[in-house]
């Protein structure tokens, strides 16, 4: 079965994608076998979701807007996932 | 010890980044670029001694990042070179420069410099401090190439040069030792940390002529380094060290305890900070909130000023972290001696005497109701206190309640989440302390550094009128004043100067009638410590 997810979720974090959220989040995702594109854009360009060098590079800042786009078999629990990690701030999640 | 003077003694003066004291022997910190040629092999060889260099430096990093514990700065640090050292991103031009023929250091530092320059080229300040983590970890993976093992700092030296990479502060055992560079800021990661261990550091020093292995005094505190002291310097700094040893000990008791006189009278101790950073190690619950924030750090070492959102976002940050206790931010109190490019004036004869604080937002509202509009957003989420510098006429603070009015009313026809702020004003101008009752504030907030220049005429930057830019009766006149009208009126009333942050001053301001402080972060315990010592005269 091949799944699609996407979706998209308000960066909050007070300083924008930090070192210690985007370290967070490519290893929330690295632990999806999907494969996962992360965007600042609906439309993208797409970067790998799992890759620090790349997510780092986005420079996001606070408030921009994250778009998530997942294919493969945990396409919709990694999106769920992340979009989660985003919306608690980054806190811990388990 | 011998008591000939073999050398004279030189005196230099830097910025305080971490306060304490240090005595140890000079050790200069060699510049960390590695340019050790190396004898190239094949391309499968060359692939191989990247692989290997790239294996040990990630150990290496794991072993910092076991050490690190619970200092949360240091393991977000590490983790994130951790991360990159494992993304095939970052490594893979490297390798496919060697298979085209590159010598390993060379390929695997081109690929690194590459992503150096592009943090580097960052708009934001924290995007483009990332390159010295980079670099850091660079060093760290052509070292295991060349074979050369970074000799650990020695324990207990002063250490001077220009720059020093975070993970060699933390794998540096600093056992009574401290730091003095000539770059680097305050706010930088190592400063951070030194702060976070209590290593005594410095910054902005330029010690070229300082050789290794001479006697050398650090005062993190005043920002000075000494070396080859004479006799009467080192006694003066023994004793020093040695009352600040047993004070500290004492005192440190006090820091999770709430403030309380001898009388039983409760004393609020809040925290003074320039920026959400300058929060981290800091545990709300030892203190009573945040006294004042100066927002000028959000306007500094930029080429444009910051939007509503970003402000908002960092107001936020700051209210999250006081989880419901008092705070209160203070409104751009830029000019006088912090200058802004394109918003305060040049060739001012006398900037503390001329357009700063509150001067300087009422003549630009484009910038001041900006942030009058973000504070009164962040005040949606948790009550927010904000208060205007440099007042001197009533006529200044009916502005500002109108400016505040005008936003409130702008964020209600634009749908936006917003709460009304109260609005308080600091007393750092005698003309505001002797008419406080004229003035439209909900709260007032005692600047003493202000104060006291305003009041004796005296420059505090003016070494020689020292003895008279201190506190004295006039000011304890004007703080007591204010803090009968508050009393009265029932507006709190805090003092925000380094004179609360002063043992000694400590209770001639709660004789003055003041029962909320605000200090430097470092100087809670301090100060809760002189106030549990008080009691009321008879």
């Amino acid at each position: 079965m091949n799944g699609q997810a996407r979706a998209s979720v308000l960066l909050r974090h007070a300083v924008g994608l930090h070192a210690r959220p985007a370290v967070k989040l490519t290893k929330l995702a690295k632990r999806f076998a999907c494969r996962i594109g992360f965007g600042l854009a609906a439309e993208g360009p797409w970067i790998d979701a799992k890759s620090i060098v790349k997510v780092m590079a986005a420079k996001a800042p606070k408030d921009s807007t994250l778009y998530f786009q997942a294919e493969g078999d945990d396409a919709a629990a990694a999106v769920a996932a992340l979009v989660l990690l985003v919306e608690r701030d980054f806190e811990d999640v388990d | 010890m011998s008591t000939e003077a073999a050398a004279t003694m030189v005196c230099l003066q830097g910025v305080p980044a971490a306060p304490g004291l240090a005595a140890g022997p000079i050790f200069r910190l060699t510049e960390p670029t590695i340019r050790v040629e190396r004898q190239a092999g094949s391309a499968t060889a060359e692939r191989m001694a990247l692989e290997a260099a790239l294996q040990t430096a990630a150990e290496g990093l794991a072993a910092l990042i076991e050490t690190a514990g619970d200092d949360e700065e240091a393991e977000a640090i590490l983790s994130f070179q951790a991360a990159l050292l494992e993304d095939p991103e970052l490594t893979a031009p490297a390798f496919a420069a060697i298979a085209a023929g590159t010598p390993a250091d060379r390929a695997i530092r081109e690929a690194l410099d590459g992503e150096i320059a592009g943090y580097l080229a960052a708009e934001d300040a924290y995007f483009r401090g990332r390159a010295a983590d980079l670099a850091d970890l660079r060093d760290r993976v052509l070292r295991h190439l060349a074979g050369a093992e970074e000799a650990p700092l020695p324990a207990g030296v002063i250490c001077v040069g220009s720059d020093l990479a975070p993970s060699r502060f933390l794998a540096t055992r600093w056992d009574g030792g401290g730091l003095a560079l000539a770059r680097g800021s305050t706010t930088s990661h190592v400063a951070i940390l030194a702060r976070a261990r209590g290593v005594p550091m410095v910054v902005g020093i330029v010690a070229d002529g300082v050789a290794n292995g001479h006697p050398a005094l650090l005062d993190g505190t005043d920002g000075s380094l000494v070396v080859d002291p004479d006799q009467a310097a080192r006694l003066a700094f023994e004793v020093r060290q040695a009352a600040e040893l047993q004070t500290r000990a004492r005192d440190e008791k006090f820091l999770t305890r709430p403030a309380v006189t001898a009388d039983g009278e409760s004393v609020a101790v809040m925290v003074n900070i320039a920026g959400p950073d300058d929060l981290s190690g800091i545990d709300p619950g030892h203190t009573d909130g945040i006294g004042l924030v100066r927002t000028e750090f959000l306007f500094h070492g930029r080429d444009r000023l910051p939007d509503e959102a970003e402000q908002l976002a960092v107001y936020r940050r700051i209210l999250d972290w006081a989880g419901g206790r008092s705070v209160t931010i203070r409104t751009l109190d830029a000019g006088g001696d912090k200058p802004i490019p394109g918003l305060t004036r040049r060739d001012e004869s006398n900037p503390f005497l001329g357009v700063r604080g509150v001067r300087l937002s009422l003549r630009h509202p484009e910038v001041f109701v900006v942030q009058l509009r973000a504070l009164a957003r962040a005040a949606a989420v948790a009550p927010l206190k904000v208060m205007v510098p440099m007042v001197s006429l009533p006529e200044e603070m009916a502005a500002c309640r109108a400016l505040l009015d005008d936003a409130l009313a702008q964020l209600a026809a634009e749908s936006l989440p917003a709460g009304r702020p109260q609005l308080g004003m600091m007393i750092e101008v005698p003309a505001a302390a002797l008419m406080v009752e004229a003035f439209d504030a909900e709260f007032y907030s005692i600047g003493s550094n202000d104060l006291i220049q305003y009041t004796m005429a005296a420059s505090r930057d003016e070494p020689e009128l020292a003895g008279l830019a201190r506190p004295n009766a006039a000011l304890i006149a004007l703080i007591a004043r204010v803090a009968q009208y508050g009393a009265g009126s029932g507006r709190p009333v805090s003092l925000c100067g380094d004179l609360a942050s002063e043992p000694a001053q400590v209770p001639l301001l709660l004789d003055a009638g003041l029962r909320a402080l605000s200090v430097a972060p470092a100087a809670l315990a301090t100060t809760k410590a002189a106030v549990a010592r008080y009691r009321r005269a008879a």
